[in-house]
């Protein structure tokens, strides 16, 4: 019969990951690299933001793009298009990127020379909001189309973002959107967050948008 | 499927311990989750046998085991707890909005049992 012996662990599921967060976002800050991680569900238009985005700051800003999907490279396609130095990164099947993939695909991207680069995370709700990336801010992209009811039902989601955008503010007159009631229960979940209605499609909202990336930059 | 990263995330830091301290094998492993914590036990539970067989060194056949932390909130204005699953923000008693989690959030790991 062999010796059994039990070892108290007592320590988070996500200690690992938080550690290698906390050291990534200070390797960031000492290499002067601004990273953003943009999390929503698929379809609240993510691409199509950061599109504007670099039509926006690239004169400005030296920016670099990583898209998280679980396959293909279409939206890395659009954002070399749109005058970004980007990447794929495949996540094989997993619904989110932790600090460990994040860390590995901005080496392959090369950082050095950016002033800002954007994390595209892979469109849910869920599970990015639970694993640190490292990134320097989290934003997260909510379309009038998914409801103004969302800050309820993803709580987590809307507290670990420091900005929430609403886009696609351009069909507000076709769905019953409230705005004020989206905003009190964003507020009510995260009373520091910031609120941006903006829609990629019409550049409604981009500049201030552009102006509180800048902001946040500098501070 | 967050579960597949969560389980990746716990066997790193298992072989981590295992290593430190020169075991054989880990052949069993205590989680407490809460009940309110996002992770859902039965996948979690899917995705471990897979993981453990193919990605570790000293986890090949580890048990897992699940102890659920039941979820309590707290209103600040009853100064009272209530069951969190059962009513969620809104106080049973007042109908406020004033309340916090207190537990149910959990996501340890507690203990390893190894020889």
């Amino acid at each position: 019969m062999e010796d059994y012996r039990v070892i108290e662990v007592k320590r988070s599921i996500f200690e690992d990951n938080d550690a290698d967060a906390e050291r990534l976002r200070q390797a960031l800050r000492e290499e002067n690299t601004f990273l953003v991680n943009i999390m929503s569900s698929p379809g609240a238009g993510k691409t199509t933001l950061l599109e504007r985005t670099l039509e926006e700051l690239g004169g400005s800003l030296k920016i670099g793009v990583m898209e998280a999907d679980i396959d293909s490279d279409v939206d890395a396609k659009r954002m070399n298009d749109a005058g970004a130095r980007a990447i794929q990164i495949h996540t094989g099947g997993m619904c989110h990127l932790d600090a460990d993939m994040t860390r590995q695909g901005l080496k392959e991207l090369g950082t050095k020379d950016l002033d800002l680069v954007f994390l595209e995370n892979v469109g849910n709700l869920v599970c990015p909001a639970e694993f640190d990336t490292g990134a320097s801010a989290n934003v997260m992209l909510l379309s009038v189309p998914e409801g103004d009811d969302k800050p309820l039902k993803y709580p987590l989601m809307f507290q670990v973002s420091e900005l929430v955008l609403i886009n696609k503010t351009d069909v507000l007159p076709y769905f019953d959107f409230d705005m004020e009631a989206c905003r009190a229960a964003i507020l009510e979940r995260n009373p520091a967050a910031a609120v941006i209605p903006v829609s990629a499609k019409t550049g409604e909202g981009i500049p201030e948008w552009c102006a509180w990336l800048k902001r946040r930059i500098q501070s | 499927m967050h579960e597949l990263g969560i389980v990746f995330h716990i066997i790193r830091q298992v072989e981590e311990i295992a290593a430190a301290n020169k075991v054989k094998e880990v052949k069993k492993v205590t989680l407490e989750i809460g009940e309110v914590s996002g992770v859902v036990p039965s996948y979690l539970e899917d995705c471990w046998k897979w993981a453990c067989a193919n990605r570790s060194e000293y986890m090949k056949s580890c048990a897992l085991e699940i102890v659920t932390l039941k979820a309590s909130s707290y209103c600040e204005d009853c100064r009272e707890f209530y069951d969190t699953v059962a009513h969620g923000r809104t106080c049973p008693r007042c109908g406020g909005g004033h309340t916090y989690l207190v537990t149910g959030n959990e996501t340890n790991i507690r203990d390893i049992q190894v020889i």
